[in-house]
């Protein structure tokens, strides 16, 4: 369970830098976020959802079945747009209405 | 070079360490009865720390319409087998409601039907969207005058003089940073333990647990240092997850109605009960006698529920989603396998923590507990977790008003115990020659309560052989944790973490080898006692003097009483 960086989307806004429950995000010497401790990822997102240009990715790891999909999300308004890449670029897209509740 | 550490020196009046559910929720109520200033410690950011992270698959303390608070307590006094304190879940239950309707005011989604009334799942359950209820809660506390959050900074030790606090030591995350943050009154909201034991994925994806691995029982271990009394920390909590992701499972069966299964396709649950401990335990034990693996039966649901499951799981456990789709399964066409999580400590669940009176003061005076922290109130959740928030901060409230000229710390010896923390710290940072990294240290952690403190190795059981193991193994690791080192601020925070754990570990064990019977299949299995016994019908309760942990028996507080300490 962890979260890959795409540095080429990566703008250096750092606003996921602040909202890890871990603090886990540090500063690289090139100014771009990374994740420092990636076997410490708790996998709820939070830096995910914080980057509004699909920079950041949640993937599982191989020892829980993870079979290489990417999981992002980018937010508008009230629409929370999710997007799973597999690995053979098959794209699965949920959009979620925040102010819509869980049917469960 | 030798690193130094500069000292930053910060007065209010009321501490609350952690800005999580209740330290949030206690910010708020502060601000509502008094003019008093707060100052919010919380190790990382408020905006998505604590249990609430990724969100929340619905409010699971409710009262809802035909039902009255008494039938909560009733509920979570038949769960726990009669070990909790019904006063503390009588005034928790009469607020449940009352913080739901201000939850919804800050902007929480909760579903209602077409009268406006909410629309309950189950006896004690309503739904709503609960992704962004934390940082719903956050924004509420960054708007509130006079409430100073100090995010990234993590709490390290209480300033305690004759029983009585004078608030607490803190190191900055990130910041070269010894905060000594001066308080009248104290309140403790640091969340509860988790990483004591073995996890269930203990590669790569070690923290893919159920728990927040950030909540290390920071509160219950300055609390255990500093001599206050503890209870019920033989009350462990084990979750029954969803296999591999650790996603919850009571979406599933509460929302599809999901029975659990064998791999005989049998439901089991007719044979062990239906308490949380026993759906656990009958997972186990199918499992121990050849009849696993076990699952929620969900093949053969409608295609329309895989979708809003789908979209329910993204909302509060996003890994379980990623899954289902790139397995290419949906939970119609594929049952969901469940297993048991490592086992906790975590007062939100079962009765684990701080022993506190009715308006939540600890055995330290002006120290306060509310939410996992606190003990003796299971099932709170995240509504009783805002209540006891609320509680704790009036009777803090309360409490500075007689206490302005109290301070019985004078500067001089201040300055010293400044000065002796400020070595403390120092030291791990300038330590060249650890024996071990803290990583090594908390993978022996884990593996001894593993193998004799009942973990998921040995089925959750051990016996009195395997407690006087693990609380060997674990001194030695105390002494070891001594000699670890830190490079930078962050690896310093793993240090005090680490030692932490250890000492809930020891008070863990302690509590298990006290009570010397069965009560609770799994969450506190005594081989050598497999049998409940109306003789411990009391608390299991302890305490630090001299260096070592006594314990302490008490009688069942009911819910008409009022519990005040005696100082």
């Amino acid at each position: 369970m962890s979260i890959v960086f795409d540095k080429g989307k990566c703008v250096s806004c750092k606003k996921c830098l602040s909202v890890c429950p871990g603090s886990l995000l540090k500063s690289g010497t090139d100014g771009k976020p990374f994740i420092k401790y990636e076997k410490d990822c708790w996998g709820c997102t939070s830096c995910i959802k914080e980057c509004q240009f699909g920079a950041i990715a949640l993937y599982l790891g191989a020892d829980i079945g993870g079979r290489g999909s990417k999981l992002t999300a980018n937010i508008d308004g009230d629409i929370v747009h999710w997007k799973i890449e597999e690995n053979n670029g098959k794209v699965h897209a949920i959009d979620i209405n925040r102010s819509d509740s869980n049917k469960y | 070079m030798n690193s130094e550490i500069r000292v930053e020196r910060l007065t209010t009046d009321i501490l609350i360490i952690g800005g999580g559910t209740a330290g949030c929720y206690a910010a708020m109520t502060i601000r509502e009865y008094s003019g008093a200033k707060v100052i919010i410690a919380e190790k990382a950011n408020i905006k998505r720390s604590g249990c609430l992270a990724a969100g929340v698959n619905a409010i699971n303390a409710y009262i809802i319409k035909g039902r009255t608070p008494e039938d909560y307590v009733d509920y979570a006094k038949k769960d726990a087998d009669h070990i909790v304190r019904e006063d503390l879940l009588l005034t928790m239950s009469q607020g449940l409601n009352r913080v739901t309707e201000k939850l919804e005011k800050l902007g929480l989604v909760i579903l209602k039907d077409e009268n406006g009334e909410y629309v309950a799942r189950g006896n004690r359950n309503i739904k709503i969207n609960g992704e962004n209820i934390k940082p719903l809660l956050a924004e509420a506390v960054n708007q509130l005058e006079n409430v100073k959050v100090l995010n990234q900074v993590n709490i390290i030790d209480y300033i305690v003089k004759e029983n009585k606090i004078f608030g607490a030591f803190g190191i900055g995350v990130n910041d070269n940073i010894l905060y000594e943050i001066k308080a009248k009154a104290v309140i403790c909201a640091t969340g509860g333990a988790a990483g004591l034991y073995k996890p269930n994925n203990p590669g790569f994806s070690r923290h893919k647990m159920w728990y927040p691995p950030f909540n290390t029982g920071a509160g219950y271990a300055m609390g255990i240092r500093n001599g206050a009394e503890m209870t019920t920390f033989e009350m462990r909590f084990i979750a029954l997850r969803c296999k591999d992701t650790i996603a919850p499972t009571g979406t599933i069966a509460q929302g599809v109605g999901a029975k659990q299964i064998n791999a005989l396709g049998e439901v089991y649950e007719t044979k062990y009960g239906i308490t949380t401990s026993e759906r656990v335990y009958g997972t186990v034990n199918e499992n121990k006698e050849g009849r696993g693996p076990c699952y929620l039966k969900t093949e053969g649901i409608p295609p329309e529920q895989d979708e809003e499951l789908i979209k329910a799981y993204l909302n509060m456990a996003p890994s379980q989603t990623l899954s289902w789709v790139e397995a290419g399964k949906n939970p119609s066409e594929q049952n969901v396998e469940i297993e048991g999580t490592e086992p906790y400590i975590v007062g939100g669940h079962t009765a684990s923590g701080y022993w506190i009176d009715t308006k939540r003061s600890t055995t330290i005076k002006g120290l306060y507990a509310a939410g996992d922290v606190a003990g003796g109130c299971p099932q709170k959740y995240v509504t009783g977790a805002l209540v006891e928030g609320g509680i704790s901060a009036k009777a803090a409230v309360e409490y500075i008003k007689n206490e302005e000229d109290s301070n019985i710390l004078n500067e001089l010896e201040e300055i010293r115990l400044i000065n002796n923390k400020k070595n403390e710290v120092e030291k791990i940072l300038n330590n060249r020659n650890p024996a071990f990294p803290p990583e090594q240290l908390e993978e022996a952690m884990q593996k001894v309560m593993d193998s004799y403190a009942g973990g998921i190795g040995t089925n959750y059981q051990f016996n009195e052989k395997q407690l006087d193991l693990a609380d060997e193994k674990i001194d030695q690791l105390i002494k070891l944790a001594d000699g670890l080192s830190a490079s930078t601020m962050h690896e310093l925070m793993f240090v005090y973490e680490l030692k932490e754990r250890l000492i809930v570990c020891k008070t863990v064990i302690a509590h298990l080898r006290a009570r010397k019977e069965t009560r609770w299949h799994s969450f506190a299995e005594n081989l050598d006692y497999p049998n409940k016994s109306d003789e411990w019908l009391k608390y299991v309760n302890s305490k630090l003097v001299d260096g070592k942990l006594q314990i302490i028996f008490r009688d069942l507080v009911g819910r008409g009483e009022t519990y005040e300490h005696s100082f």
